[in-house]
């Protein structure tokens, strides 16, 4: 990967200019379908664009216990470490320098959730700190599973190459594992099922109750571009091959992600909130024993 | 920023089309409430408009308010319209913010509303029907569409 690689890899097309546009696609997208799921007929599919624009315009209220500076950096970290971890995405196949590496990849998609837990504890609010607190409990049990099962197809595959990983793990792993980090991505998201670290009714939105205009545009725009990075990494994970061509790999990239937010919206509007103790015992249940099969298949493969 | 400008422009329409409501209760009997939320259901779906009840006041545009002031209520409600941030607008919903209603000359109250804070938009009725609650806050949302851009004693 040579730097005008890496520049167009952050800026151009799994970066900024691909990311922006088809994060608030995917949100309007979620939006729209569950609406039309509960028989409404929904905000139109620019709403989270002019979300952000219009709370970039508001102006901030005077806070007085809570420090404005990490609050205001905290977003901005999210939002840059999402982009970051957008650049690495393994659309196209590139075997050469750190483009592609597994431990910097999810490091970066990690540091979102770390930056929401702190920016709780940081609000000084009651529902904020409640919010920090499940926010930190589910992201650690949903973590265990979904490194487990990434440690399963990166040991399957003999590489930390995520290119690698995505073309030569064999299925009698990638299946339990795929699975297992599934299930792990409304949670990542803070989609329904598992929504309660950021539940509107029982902790006020959790870790983003007292970030008002720009702060929560940040935050909007980090989540935007989550949904495309976090999706974007299980659907390049999981497409076994790459057809060579940049125009169609990026097609099938871009409508498998759709696809995924589809099944995501069917699996949010379907279900109700569950309690933190529910969302985690179905996590270390499902989740977790589909990784160790994972991990148990990988070490088989591998003959050692 | 320039009153014709592309960015003014785009700011007003994101305005006119992404109302976030912070609905508080100040002493109602929760029969606007009731009509109040059932604009959210899928007959009436304020949603379509953009408009978004939220939890916290500190995200909201438009301040909702229901019920006569009681004496309790009224130093959180100084304190919640204190928290939402500028430019926002206030609706009365119903009868009791606006004039008082039944309770009006008791001692136990503590409004009209707009002896506390300034009011924008008025719905009247007991309750008042969704669609009037809708009308009113859509006119809330033309007014703050077209607010002036910098407000008094905001911190940059």
């Amino acid at each position: 990967m040579n730097p005008v690689h890496a520049l167009a890899a952050l800026l151009l097309f799994p970066g900024l200019l691909y990311a922006l546009p088809m994060g608030w696609l995917m949100m309007g997208t979620e939006r729209k379908l569950r609406a039309r799921f509960q028989g409404r007929i929904g905000p139109p599919l620019t709403q989270p664009f002019l979300d952000v624009v219009k709370l970039a315009s508001k102006w901030p209220v005077a806070r007085a216990s809570s420090d404005r500076l990490i609050l205001t950096l905290l977003p901005l970290l999210a939002v840059g470490a999402t982009i970051g971890a957008l650049a690495l995405l393994p659309v196209f196949p590139d075997q050469t320098g750190f483009s592609g590496d597994l431990i910097l990849l999810v490091g970066l998609l990690e540091l979102p959730p770390l930056c929401m837990v702190l920016a709780g504890y940081a609000s000084r609010s009651i529902y904020g700190e409640m919010g920090a607190t499940r926010e930190a409990i589910i992201d650690i049990s949903c973590n265990v599973p979904f490194f487990a099962a990434l440690v399963a197809m990166a040991t399957a595959a003999g590489s930390l190459q995520t290119t690698n990983i995505a073309f030569a793990t064999p299925w009698q792993v990638r299946v339990p594992a795929m699975l297992a980090i599934l299930i792990c991505l409304p949670v990542k998201l803070r989609l329904n099922p598992f929504s309660i670290s950021n539940a509107e009714q029982e902790v006020l939105t959790g870790p983003l109750v007292e970030s008002e205009g720009r702060l929560l545009a940040l935050w909007e725009l980090a989540h935007a571009l989550e949904w495309v990075a976090l999706i974007g990494f299980v659907v390049t994970i999981g497409i076994p091959g790459r057809s060579g061509a940049w125009w169609l790999d990026g097609l099938v990239f871009a409508v498998c992600s759709l696809a995924m937010v589809l099944l995501l919206t069917l699996l949010a509007s379907g279900t109700a909130r569950m309690k933190l103790r529910q969302a985690t015992r179905l996590l270390w249940r499902c989740s977790f024993v589909l990784a160790a099969i994972a991990l148990v298949a990988a070490f088989l493969v591998r003959g050692n | 920023m320039k009153q014709y400008g592309f960015l003014y422009k785009l700011v007003e329409r994101a305005r006119e089309h992404s109302a976030f409501l912070f609905h508080f209760n100040a002493g109602a009997c929760n029969g606007c409430d009731i009509e109040f939320v059932s604009c959210l259901t899928p007959r009436y779906d304020v949603e379509q408009y953009g408009i978004k009840l939220e939890a916290s006041p500190r995200h909201a545009d438009v301040f909702v308010v229901s019920g006569p002031i009681t004496r309790t209520t009224r130093a959180p409600l100084e304190a919640v319209y204190a928290q939402l941030p500028d430019p926002k607008v206030v609706v009365a919903i119903g009868n009791c913010p606006a004039t008082g209603n039944v309770f009006w000359g008791s001692p136990m109250i503590e409004g009209p509303l707009d002896r506390i804070i300034p009011v924008d938009i008025y719905i009247p009725g007991c309750p008042p029907r969704p669609f009037a609650i809708v009308e009113g806050i859509a006119a809330a949302i033309h007014k703050l569409a077209s607010h002036p851009s910098a407000p008094s004693g905001a911190v940059r």
